[in-house]
């Protein structure tokens, strides 16, 4: 683009010239503006990054820094989590039948229980998870395999499912679209996990586990729509179920009316997909026990799984996670460790400053002067 | 005839394309000649139409297409779009498509709004009326119908419609004046003279009665030059034939002045006219800048490439179980599936080259262009580079070297006009060994009271008296000068000759005005030339009549001219004049050892001399000069060289007269500014037509050469003595051990070389004797580098851009420049890397072929040392800012293929790939690139040594773009394993909801646009309000940005995934640390190489930096002369207590400043001085201006 506006200044030149002759007129300019901006002297501040002017920055980021990494630390190591994983690929771990004998075409699903003791209570709101391993939620293919105007009630797109969706768009006997469509809808998550309390006295009570609140709000309310209509399985009437799924998209909590269809929150939770292939996705809440204390008091504890969700095929991983949660997430000692370790090096970088400071800027000085 | 008609198709069929190409024949109102004459050989010329426009309407969006896809960087945007309209890539088309289509047709709006401008302009010459002889009549015309051979009435004021051969005007004595100001920029009138047979006519009828024919050569673009013959028929007999020359050709483009009308026929016409041909485009210059840049881009290049390909590898190997490729979860679609794996792998190589295509964004060319564009304004704006006496400032011909000023290290310089003033002034002249001063000198003004003559010698002898009136009349008729009446002024020479109310003296070369203004004063007052004759008015106030019978006219390569005039008393005389080294060998009597020995005198002080001889001619010997004279005239081909023999023939056994001595004063600061150059690290040699001791002269005088300069010499006279071989190997050897001893004492010694002319020939003739000597080139190369100072004399026009080249050429590949002011210098401004044209008083030549057109040689200072050092530092740092900040974006996507199973996922959302470049990062580094100043202007100046550290493109070299690379990768690296430690399996909300993929690409992406402005910032040392706004803006911008485009569901898009995910990810706590930790994590590395290297090894950059700094009030506060009127000759009372911007800042008192300025007076003594004298100095508290004027006093 240069080159052409130079080439214009030239022939804008040569048209003057043929055409008004006027070239005595034209180079016989004005004086130029005397402004500041056109003579370059605009007013500025001009900072030097120098031994003596970054010192005090190293240190006060040292002193920040540090009580922060210290603070973040703590936290999470105050933040109890346990996992437990029930892939069952090893012989003789609990659902390890399941996991060998998984047909696609079952109607029953193959139930295995893990038992797992919390040697320390786990105090407030208790976060249970689900993880996956190995699983490419975050292939290219995989996360445009949707239909956003879809989900979002869109009757055009229920009946005519965008082509990104293919080739989970529409069933390959029936030829009706399908509903949800793509491949992450197709997958969805469908193990049901429970999870129980054995009491010392022999009792085994389950836990009340709360089903919403684990999506966005914004994705529950807003992004995330039925199609308009009164009854739900009278909408959805012309499309068909993903190829895996057992049940309609209308009938994916029985207990709940109101979390069926496209915002129903499991299936919220699993279309936000996850940007690395090992992940975990928010299950259930367990809400604090307003009575006691502790939500989920130490002792033994059993996790009864529905187990109708394979992984064994490209070697994942199945994981039921429980984690409390303070300000700033589950455990993750990364942030605190990352911002003790910068702190101290700013720290140290500040003391080796000092004595090149020392060393080299009076010396510089000195030499400045007769210069 | 109808034999004759189909002889003449056979003609041009079989031998026409050869008769072409020598000349055309012009029928003059288009008259068939008589049968006699030659076969008639029609030829076709092309109508009067000027077309400058490029386009037509049809064909203006396919050629405009075309023109800008045959840009390489253009070219490849096309290449990623087609392939992201061809197959499944990660990024849609729109990404690369918008912005190539926004550049593309803002691009095309300009060259069609541009092309429109000039088919209005076309169409209005085109249809511009003409008034045409036919038939004895006027008829009015259009331009364009205008055809080879008509016969056309131009009147006063008009410009001529095309090509014309002069006829007859309506001035008696068949002359015109013309101005071609818009030709070539000079603004003087010149007279054109009409052919002289035919300037007696002067009514249509007459002018339509003429019977001939003009031969000339085809059209050539060379303004000067005409080569023709016009054949006259006249009643049956033979045609009388007339040479034709440059002075009866009248070009389109220039205007008629001072003559009421004039007949002329029409030669060349339409885009064969010499102006047309003129207009064709340079050969563009390409600056080592954009040369590094090139280089990077294929670097960048082959990472794109590798990349691509090491991903595509890894795909494949990754894939190799199925379950990878295709999971249960995640099946292809039946087409996919059936497509050949070759045909996959070649379109996941293509898709991973569309993800990470953004490494070389379009948008960094169009910066880099934008920056040069506007930057360029700065040089024009430049209130310190504006010439009150010519009424100009500097101009920019070419953006595009911008940068390359602050790169040069050779300057090649002329010495007349661009040295000194070109203001000659006459001192003194020495006949036979007599030397005459007129008495009163004052600055080229002359005196009324200046008829005395001063004779240091004792009063003359009989003969002597002879001699001394043929010397004086010598110099009265032995020129070129015209006499103009006082109304034809332009500009300049009224400033000179305000004095003189009747007449005065113009020439092409002031040295002649000079010798006759000079002669004037000494008694001997040319009048004019009126009819063939010259008239003199001699010291007893008679007129002498000399009747001009040839005019010799003088070319570089002769060095001389000459007149030969018959006098009244029937007298032939031939006169020379020219330089000592051409007149000497052909004198034959005179006493040449006497002024011999007085030119040199002169010529050691730095005066112009000039010999003058005579010879008297027999009848014979006249008839027979006349005979060679005009048969080389009338040649067609060959003419000049011929005219060369004639004149060598002729200009011989010549008597000595004498030798004339004229001052060319340096021009205002020429010594500071060669000092300063020379202090910056830049070899400035001097190149010059001039003889040698009058040369060496000038360059003592400014500065080129000091007291302590070593002269070496290479000239005729030494290899004379010895062989040309053993001086070269002298001369090396004690270069060499200066340089092995200078260990011990650096610069105690440094070397001037003198070269002339013929020895530098003899030194760039390809050697025959390969073996023997090896390559004088490389050893004279090697004495070049070691000197400080060349000065070459006696150089040929043509000798200049050869060493141009040579130097340009040699192994280290020194970026040159040439500034001259005369024609004679334009072929070595063409062939230097940057040229500089001085708006002379040669005319606007050089000014014309250059990149940079300047007033004075002054501005070069300010233009190499301040705007060159600027453009430099700051399109070296865009450019690798560029890289850096396209590696931190692209280079975390490249890492993040190895966790989505190398699936071309993008880790961006669309909108952030397409705005990073165009919107979030552009405006920052472009605004940066057009104000930063590290160093503030006058820093710049006092210090010119600055300029030494970004020599040899240092900020471009490979060490430092590596430097700026690995900081892009460790950024990347920073960024994007910070958020995946962060994200690793975890949530860090505090109502355990999960982030995904989308959170991750934008905590990444708000890391990178904070990250990489902050950076911009932390290298920004000019915070102007500009800064500041665009820096901080343009954060503001990104966050508002994400802000509007996660909180709507937008409906025109198919996907909604970037919605409320930038809002989420604010609102998490550790999402706020984390960003300021890698933020800080990755500016850190950089502050650290920042602090330690100017703590440890401060370059003199940052030393000036601090030294500033510790000025308590910075150096803006110390105003610049803006003017600093020369303190010699000028009115000092006119602006000497100019006060620029800085006026209105406060009268803070500046002590410590005002000491410091003082010690560097008390210290550096006089050579100090000047490096100081453009500075006001402020004097604490007592708030007075005082102004230190540079001593330049010339020798």
């Amino acid at each position: 683009m240069m080159a052409s506006s130079y080439n214009a200044k030239e022939e804008d030149g040569r048209n003057s010239n043929s055409s008004t002759h006027g070239g005595a007129a034209v180079a016989k300019s004005k004086k130029p503006d005397n402004t500041a901006f056109k003579q370059q002297r605009l007013p500025a501040w001009q900072p030097i990054l120098t031994a003596g002017n970054v010192l005090p920055a190293f240190f006060v980021i040292g002193l920040i820094f540090i009580p922060i990494g210290i603070g973040l630390y703590v936290t999470s190591n105050n933040i109890r989590e346990i996992e437990i994983d029930y892939t069952g690929s090893e012989s003789g771990s609990p659902c390890n039948d399941c996991s060998t004998n998984f047909t696609w075409n079952t109607t029953t699903p193959c139930i295995c229980t893990v038992n797992f003791t919390l040697n320390q209570p786990f105090e407030g709101n208790v976060y249970m998870y689900y993880g996956l391993s190995n699983f490419y939620q975050n292939h290219r293919r995989y996360v445009k395999s949707r239909d956003d105007s879809q989900l979002n009630g869109n009757i055009k797109s229920l009946k005519e499912p965008s082509k990104e969706c293919e080739p989970y768009r529409t069933d390959p006997v029936t030829k009706k679209p399908i509903a949800p469509c793509g491949a992450i809808a197709n997958s969805l998550f469908n193990d049901t996990l429970e999870l129980f309390h054995n009491e010392l006295n022999g009792r085994t009570t389950a836990v009340p586990l709360a089903k919403r609140g684990i999506a966005w709000y914004t994705d529950r309310t807003v992004k995330f729509r039925n199609p308009v209509g009164d009854n739900l399985s009278e909408v959805f009437k012309d499309t068909e179920k993903p190829m895996n799924w057992m049940k309609p998209v209308y009938e994916l909590d029985p207990s709940d009316p109101e979390n069926n269809g496209f915002i129903n929150e499991d299936f919220i939770v699993w279309m936000r997909t996850a940007a690395l292939p090992t992940f975990r996705k928010l299950y259930r809440i367990i809400h604090k026990n307003s009575s006691s204390t502790l939500t989920l008091p130490s002792g033994s504890y059993t996790l009864k799984v529905a187990y109708n969700y394979p992984v064994s095929s490209f070697d994942g991983r199945k994981r039921m996670i429980l984690s409390t949660i303070s300000w700033m997430g589950g455990k993750n000692p990364f942030l605190g460790i990352a911002y003790i370790t910068v702190g101290s090096i700013c720290f140290f970088l500040g003391v080796v400053l000092l004595i090149i400071h020392h060393k080299y800027d009076s010396r510089n000085n000195s030499a400045d002067i007769p210069n | 005839m109808d034999f004759n008609l189909l002889r003449n198709i056979i003609s041009r069929y079989c031998t026409g394309e050869e008769i072409w190409v020598d000349s055309r024949t012009v029928y003059i109102g288009h008259k068939e000649p008589p049968p006699g004459a030659e076969a008639y050989i029609p030829q076709r010329y092309p109508d009067n139409r000027i077309v400058s426009s490029k386009y037509t309407f049809w064909n203006f969006i396919p050629k405009n297409l075309f023109e800008q896809f045959r840009r390489i960087a253009n070219f490849y945007f096309l290449l990623i779009f087609l392939v992201q309209l061809i197959i499944d890539t990660p990024t849609s088309p729109v990404t690369s498509g918008l912005p190539l289509f926004f550049v593309i047709t803002v691009t095309a709006i300009k060259q069609g709004y541009e092309d429109w401008l000039r088919h209005k302009a076309d169409c209005s010459i085109n249809e511009c009326p003409v008034d045409v002889v036919q038939q004895g009549n006027v008829a009015r015309t259009q331009s364009h119908k205008l055809r080879v051979g008509d016969i056309v009435i131009v009147r006063e004021d008009e410009t001529f419609p095309c090509d014309l051969i002069f006829l007859s005007s309506s001035r008696d004595d068949g002359t015109c004046y013309v101005t071609t100001t818009s030709l070539d920029g000079e603004s003087s009138h010149k007279t054109y003279y009409a052919v002289p047979d035919t300037m007696a006519f002067k009514t249509e009828q007459e002018v339509d009665s003429l019977h001939a024919t003009i031969e000339c050569e085809q059209p050539q673009p060379d303004l000067y030059k005409f080569v023709g013959r016009i054949n006259i028929y006249k009643d049956k007999e033979e045609p009388v034939s007339r040479t034709l020359g440059a002075e009866n050709l009248l070009l389109r483009g220039a205007t008629l002045k001072n003559t009421k009308h004039i007949y002329a026929v029409a030669v060349y016409t339409g885009m064969e006219t010499k102006m047309a041909l003129n207009y064709q485009s340079k050969s563009q210059k390409r600056s080592a800048v954009e040369k590094s840049m090139n280089a990077f881009l294929i670097v960048y290049l082959c990472i794109l490439i590798s990349k691509a390909l090491i991903n595509t590898v890894l795909k494949y190997a990754w894939q190799w179980l199925p379950d990878r490729d295709e999971p249960w979860y995640n099946h292809r679609t039946e087409n996919e599936r059936q497509r050949h794996v070759v045909i996959r792998a070649f379109t996941d190589f293509l898709a991973f080259m569309v993800l990470f295509n953004y490494i070389i964004p379009v948008s960094m060319y169009v910066t880099v262009e934008m920056q040069k564009f506007l930057g360029s304004y700065f040089i024009t704006w430049d209130e310190e580079m504006f010439d009150e006496e010519l009424g100009q400032g500097a101009q920019v011909n070419t953006s595009d070297l911008n940068e390359e000023l602050g790169q040069v290290e050779y300057v090649f310089t002329d010495k007349t006009g661009t040295l000194t003033e070109n203001n000659m002034e006459f001192i003194e002249c020495c006949v036979d060994g007599n030397v005459y001063i007129p008495h009163a000198i004052c600055n080229g003004q002359i005196l009324s009271a200046a008829s005395s003559i001063d004779m240091i010698d004792s009063s003359p002898g009989g003969y002597r008296r002879e001699y001394e009136d043929l010397f004086f009349r010598a110099l009265c008729l032995c020129h070129t000068v015209q006499v103009k009446e006082e109304e034809t002024v332009d500009g300049i020479k009224r400033g000179i000759h305000q004095g003189r109310p009747t007449s005065f003296y113009i020439s092409s070369s002031p040295d002649e005005v000079a010798l006759v203004e000079g002669m004037k004063r000494l008694g001997y007052t040319y009048l004019r030339l009126k009819d063939n004759y010259m008239e003199i008015l001699n010291k007893d106030d008679e007129i002498e009549r000399f009747e001009l019978l040839h005019v010799l006219n003088f070319d570089s390569v002769r060095r001389r001219m000459s007149v030969i005039v018959k006098s009244i008393s029937g007298e032939y005389l031939l006169f020379c004049k020219g330089a000592d080294s051409s007149i000497f060998p052909r004198v034959v009597s005179g006493k040449v050892e006497q002024v011999k020995a007085h030119v040199e005198q002169n010529a050691v002080e730095g005066l112009r001399t000039l010999c003058v001889a005579y010879r008297r001619l027999s009848e014979s010997e006249y008839l027979e000069a006349c005979h060679y004279l005009t048969e080389a005239k009338l040649a067609l081909q060959d003419r000049e060289h011929r005219l060369a023999q004639a004149y060598d023939v002729i200009e011989r056994d010549l008597v000595l007269l004498g030798a004339t001595a004229v001052e060319d004063r340096l021009q205002e600061k020429a010594a500071d500014t060669i000092e300063s150059l020379h202090k910056a690290g830049i070899k400035v040699w001097v190149l010059t037509g001039d003889k040698m001791e009058t040369a060496a002269a000038t360059c003592y005088a400014s500065k080129l050469f000091r007291r302590s300069t070593q002269i070496l010499e290479l000239t005729k006279k030494r290899t004379k003595e010895q062989s040309l071989h053993d001086v070269l190997f002298e001369l090396n050897r004690t270069v060499l051990r200066q340089r092995s001893m200078s260990g011990l004492s650096v610069d105690c010694l440094d070397f001037g070389l003198i070269i002339d002319g013929a020895t530098l020939s003899a030194v760039l003739k390809p050697s025959q004797e390969v073996s023997g000597h090896g390559n004088y080139r490389e050893i004279f190369l090697e004495i070049c580098r070691n000197c400080s100072a060349v000065l070459c004399c006696r150089m040929a026009p043509l000798q200049k851009a050869q060493i141009v080249k040579l130097i340009k050429s040699s192994k280290e590949h020194p970026i040159t420049l040439a500034i001259g002011d005369g024609a004679n210098d334009v072929s070595m401004i063409l062939e230097a890397h940057v040229g500089i044209g001085i708006m002379g008083k040669e005319g606007r030549q050089a000014a014309r072929n250059s990149d940079y057109a300047i007033p004075k040689f002054k501005h070069l200072k300010k233009m190499l040392l301040v705007h060159g050092h600027y453009y430099y530092i700051r399109i070296a740092e865009l450019v690798q800012y560029f890289f850096y900040k396209n590696v931190c974006f692209i280079f975390p996507q490249f890492l993040y293929q190895f966790f989505c199973g190398f699936s071309q996922q993008p880790l961006y959302d669309t909108a952030y790939l397409t705005l990073y470049n165009i919107s979030f990062t552009s405006l920052p580094i472009l605004l940066y690139s057009l104000v930063e100043q590290h160093v503030t202007i006058d820093a710049l100046k006092r210090d010119p040594s600055l300029y030494r550290d970004i020599a040899k493109n240092s900020l471009l070299r490979w060490p430092v773009f590596l430097y700026w690379t690995c900081l892009g990768v460790f950024d990347a690296v920073i960024f994007f394993f910070g958020a995946y430690f962060l994200f690793d399996n975890t949530t860090f909300t505090s109502n355990g909801q999960m982030f995904g993929n989308w959170t991750f690409g934008t905590l990444i992406f708000t890391v990178l646009v904070f990250t990489v402005t902050l950076k911009l910032a932390l290298d920004t040392r000019h915070w102007t309000w500009i800064n500041h706004f665009v820096i901080w803006g343009s954060l503001l911008f990104y966050v508002i940005f994400s802000l509007l485009w996660g909180g709507i569901i937008w409906p025109f898009l198919n996907y909604q995934r970037m919605y409320y995910v930038f809002m989420q990810m604010l609102s998490s706590g550790p999402a706020w640390l984390s960003i300021i930790l890698l933020i800080t994590v990755s500016l850190l590395p950089d502050v650290i190489k920042k602090v330690l290297c100017r703590a440890i090894c401060p370059t003199a950059t940052e030393r000036a930096q601090v030294q500033e700094k510790q000025l308590p009030s910075s150096m803006a506060e110390l105003t610049p002369l803006s003017f600093c009127q020369p303190y010699k000759g000028r009115s000092t009372d006119s602006t000497l207590l100019h006060l620029g911007a800085a006026e209105t800042l406060s009268l803070r008192s500046s002590s410590p400043l005002a000491q410091k300025l003082l010690t560097h007076l008390a210290e550096g003594g006089g050579s100090d001085l000047s490096s100081l004298s453009p500075y006001m100095l402020r004097l604490s508290g007592a708030g007075f201006a005082y102004y230190a004027p540079g001593p330049e006093t010339p020798v």
